[in-house]
């Protein structure tokens, strides 16, 4: 593994966003991961995600923990900056940085191991104090830089390639964000690019904490018969229930929807997340119905994917919660943050 | 200093409560009362870790010499607390007074005829005068308060002054109070000869000063210094600075016609996660700070690390307790100098900020931003339970207008636009000091921050030289750190072969013990150190004495530990000092340990004192 730069030349023809960048601009480093790791595909979706949406690359922050998924933020967008941190305390470098800056956009890549077990404290806590962030749990079940010992999101019966069968239950952080109050929760599967990318570019923009969990097959250590997380197995049983469309600011719906089946939300900034309901059934928008109804489905073997809940009120943000003003506190100038000399001999009166 | 007919301002109180039942408010009457008339006084609190029902003390010494320290010796003693009693009547000093409430009768086997016993009935006062349970029991500690101030000539005036200030939306509140405090001063004046020969005399020489807890110090430092993300984990005894800066920020940083807050106060989940926070706002140019005590920095140690090897500024105070483990929380040592200079696993060093008193807190908060982002790295400023939780009397805080932040090497968008391209971790200037961004502000000024192995250009590297090459670089830093960091205070003539060396909260009972032990015609230079890596002026104090007594507060000698380790200091010139019973340490012990280890070495021969 060393630092392998990409060349950085593109095609004339290719083509250009609202700012003028071509896709190229948006790429990172070559990956070191093995050929075929799901986690390249969810970095070729983040890359199509940011283009589309003319993502500015200095707005976008990359923060990361420790493990596969934690080293694929060096992968995309080389124009922002990236914090690739400690194992499992991704969440808090990102509430700091947000607490900073509430301007810019923040993208944190983690894994089953960094988030489900040796991080799953500060996971909770940033969805409780809803960060406003995209959190992605590039998810395969098994620790891979250690070589394929079981994570906590590993199924009950599921196979080691060493044959071990896995005894205990998992944690699905798509039913704990949601019990959590998560107000944007998906999940998704790396080879579903065209389902990954709107979900992507609707969880930047939503105004607080987006979880999407992405069903990410490790090619090396989980990818055998037996595995619940291989190829095959999440083509099989894994199932779309809802689709997200990401509508801009001021572009119009284009699609036409069946009246009933299109949900939309609207976003602080103008833009719209278009909820297309695949289950009639279903309604993504109430999150006890939600839960409830992701968790009778796992209960028989059928994991939904999209975005299975997606709140329209969005008012409990860390900032709108903190009021915080507009600008963000890292460009406050001294003088509005320092009291002075005369406010200081007032303050010490009370110490006389 | 036996005890003389009459003596006034000079002298220990020292009263035996209960916690939970009103006696801090009653104890730090007492003292504000005296700090008011004048005199120089300071009060400490030995407190458990309780919220109601355990024994608890408080310290007040009357000092017309200014002294701050603990003298080691009671004089005067409010034994209020049946609990304690026994062990309260051993402290007090041949010739002191013992004061009880004689509602209840005395043990007859405890008692002591070198000591006067003045028994007030104050049980029985405050239920005569007072109706409820709480409010009983509530004043009759402000009632004793009142005795002292007939037994002491204590200017009731002042007392009353102060209630009307604490009270001044309760007007129910500061009846009772008054009525308490001419209770217990009525009973005095009729039943004993008041004042006692131990008594205070109006003074002048608290103008200009006031009284206050290095924690609120810190905290109002923080403000000063501009700090905007606050995020933290209570832990005693820190909790109080972030208590003080939330207090502090809603005064001064609500914005007054929008009603928003110009600062982001974070309770974090434990930790780590504070710490985490830290590092993030930092790194993302907000200046960004957390409290913790020893079993925190533990915990924050791996980010500690990542922060030192990734060059990201963080400001931490830990407010020392007695470890190891939780140990005994709410009280004082000095035992986390050799885990927070060294936090973190791999060759890790940070920078140490030691104040000594609540005066330093404040500037020492402010100095450590700009310590933190001139070297980008993580600064420790060490206080202790003694000076973080305490009122101590310090000069007046003062403030240059014309401050303004160091925000160290950082490039903005104009320079940005003009470089070719930006490196993060190149030695431009050759003070091992690399030049930063912030994301936002320009796509050239993207780097990646990580704890892995990194080249001076930022990527990652398993390269065996291109890791020393950074590694070495951080070497120099710290060398340029040894410039920046806050010099010793240095103290005598440098002609004494013999000198102490001490930290921190220890500076007190330090300088008083020098007092002391100079009318014994022994005289020794001093040295304080205030920062961490060790300047030169440091290596140049140990080198010029021959003899070096180490004053501090803990078992293993952790100080003269990093002083040989850090200097080339000779260590057979050292000896240790130490005190851990977990009371701050007082003049008595220095002045024994000093003079007691002097007398062994001229049963030597050696000589070497001047």
């Amino acid at each position: 593994m060393t630092f392998i730069p990409k060349p950085k030349i593109a095609h004339p023809s290719l083509p250009r966003n609202e700012l003028g960048l071509t896709r190229r601009e948006y790429e990172g480093a070559l990956s070191t991961l093995c050929a075929g790791c799901g986690h390249d595909s969810i970095t070729a979706a983040i890359i199509e995600a940011c283009w589309g949406i003319s993502m500015r690359p200095e707005n976008l922050v990359k923060l990361s923990g420790i493990g596969c998924s934690s080293k694929t933020t060096a992968y995309f967008v080389s124009g922002g900056h990236g914090f690739n941190s400690v194992h499992g305390r991704m969440p808090s470098i990102a509430m700091g940085a947000n607490a900073a800056n509430r301007d810019l956009y923040y993208i944190g890549i983690s894994g089953d191991g960094d988030s489900l077990s040796i991080g799953l404290g500060q996971f909770c806590h940033a969805i409780r104090r809803n960060v406003n962030m995209l959190y992605i749990i590039e998810n395969n079940g098994v620790y891979g830089l250690t070589k394929g010992q079981f994570s906590a999101s590993a199924d009950v019966g599921t196979k080691a390639k060493k044959g071990e069968v896995n005894q205990q239950p998992p944690i699905d952080p798509v039913l704990l964000a949601m019990n959590l109050g998560a107000g944007f929760v998906a999940r998704s599967f790396s080879g579903d690019k065209a389902q990954l990318v709107p979900l992507i570019q609707a969880g930047l923009k939503y105004p607080g904490f987006a979880l999407i969990d992405v069903l990410s097959p490790c090619v090396t250590f989980n990818d055998h018969d037996g595995s619940t997380k291989s190829y095959a197995f999440t083509r099989e049983h894994y199932e779309p229930v809802v689709e997200a469309d990401f509508v801009p600011f001021k572009k119009e719906i284009a699609t036409a929807y069946a009246a009933g089946e299109a949900v939309p939300v609207m976003l602080h900034d103008g833009s719209r997340v278009v909820l297309r309901k695949l289950a009639e059934d279903y309604d993504p928008t109430d999150e006890l119905h939600a839960h409830d109804y992701v968790q009778q489905h796992i209960a028989k073997g059928e994991y939904l994917t999209g975005l299975l809940h997606c709140r329209s009120t969005q008012d409990t943000e860390f900032h709108s919660l903190n009021r915080t003003p507009d600008l963000p506190l890292n460009q406050l100038p001294f003088e509005r943050l320092n009291p002075g000399s005369k406010q200081l001999g007032k303050l010490m009166a009370r110490y006389r | 200093m036996s005890s003389a007919p009459s003596r006034v301002n000079d002298f220990v109180i020292k009263i035996a409560t209960v916690n939970g039942t009103g006696s801090a408010s009653a104890n730090t009457l007492l003292m504000r009362s005296i700090f008011r008339s004048g005199i120089p006084v300071m009060g400490k609190n030995y407190f458990p870790s309780n919220i109601q029902g355990l024994p608890t003390w408080y310290e007040i010494r009357i000092s017309k010499d200014g002294y701050v320290a603990r003298s080691g010796k009671v004089d005067i003693m409010v034994a209020m607390n049946a609990e304690t009693y026994a062990r309260d009547v051993r402290d007090v000093a041949p010739g002191g007074y013992l004061i009880y409430d004689s509602t209840w009768p005395r043990p007859a086997l405890l008692k002591r005829d070198d000591v006067t016993v003045l028994g007030v009935p104050l049980a029985r006062l405050c239920n005569e005068n007072f109706k409820g349970v709480r409010t009983r029991i509530l004043m009759k500690n402000i009632c004793y308060a009142g005795v002292l101030a007939a037994l002491l000539d204590l200017d009731v005036a002042r007392i009353r002054e102060l209630l009307a200030e604490t009270y001044a939306k309760k007007p129910a509140l500061l009846e009772s109070n008054m009525q308490a405090i001419q209770l217990g001063y009525d009973y005095a004046k009729a039943n004993f000869t008041c004042p006692l020969p131990l008594r205070v005399e109006k003074m002048d020489k608290t103008g200009g000063h006031i009284m206050i807890d290095g924690n609120t110090a810190a905290a109002l430092g923080c403000v000063y210094a501009g700090a905007t993300v606050a995020a933290w984990y209570p832990i005693t005894p820190s909790t109080s600075l972030m208590d003080a800066f939330k207090n502090f920020a809603d005064k001064t940083r609500i914005d007054p016609e929008t009603g928003r807050a110009n600062f982001a106060f974070i309770q974090a989940e434990d930790e780590l996660a504070a710490i985490g926070m830290v590092l993030g706002a930092n790194w993302n140019g907000a200046r960004s700070f957390t409290a913790t005590s020893g079993p925190g920095v533990s915990l924050m140690s791996e980010f500690l690390g990542l922060a030192y090897y990734a060059e990201v500024p963080a400001v931490l105070f830990d407010v020392q307790r007695v470890g190891p483990s939780t140990g005994m929380p709410t009280r004082t040592q000095q035992c986390d100098l050799i885990s927070a200079a060294y936090a973190s696993h791999g060759d890790t060093k940070h920078i140490c900020l030691y104040p000594a008193n609540p005066e330093e807190c404040f500037y020492m908060a402010v100095q450590a931003f700009d310590l933190a982002e001139r070297l980008q790295t993580p600064v420790l400023v060490m206080l202790d339970l003694d000076i973080g939780m305490n009122d101590w009397m310090c000069r007046d805080l003062v403030w240059d207008d014309n401050y303004r932040p160091d925000r160290g090497k950082v490039l903005g968008k104009a320079e940005l636009e003009k470089i070719e391209k930006f490196y993060r971790y190149l030695d431009k200037d050759e003070d091992g000091i690399p030049y930063r961004t912030f994301p936002g502000v320009h796509p050239k000024g993207a780097y990646f921050t990580r704890g892995s192995g990194h080249t001076q250009f930022g990527t990652y590297t398993e390269d065996s030289a291109a890791y020393q090459l950074v590694l070495d670089r951080l070497l120099r830093k710290l060398a340029t750190a040894k410039r920046h960091v806050p010099r010793p205070v240095v103290e005598g003539d440098g002609k004494a072969k013999a000198a102490i060396v001490s930290i921190g909260s220890c500076d007190g009972a330090v300088r008083e013990a020098l007092d002391v032990i100079a009318t014994r015609g022994v005289h020794l230079d001093y040295m304080r150190v205030r920062g961490f890596p060790f300047s030169e002026e440091v290596e140049k104090f140990l080198a010029d004495h021959e003899m070096i007594y180490v004053v501090e507060q803990n078992r293993d000698a952790q100080f003269k530990s990093l002083l040989t380790l850090e200097t080339r200091v000779d260590k057979t010139k050292l000896r240790s000092l130490l005190h851990y019973s977990g009371l701050p340490v007082s003049s008595k012990f220095i002045v024994d340990g000093v003079l007691g280890d002097l007398l062994e070495d001229r049963r030597a021969a050696s000589g070497v004192v001047s």
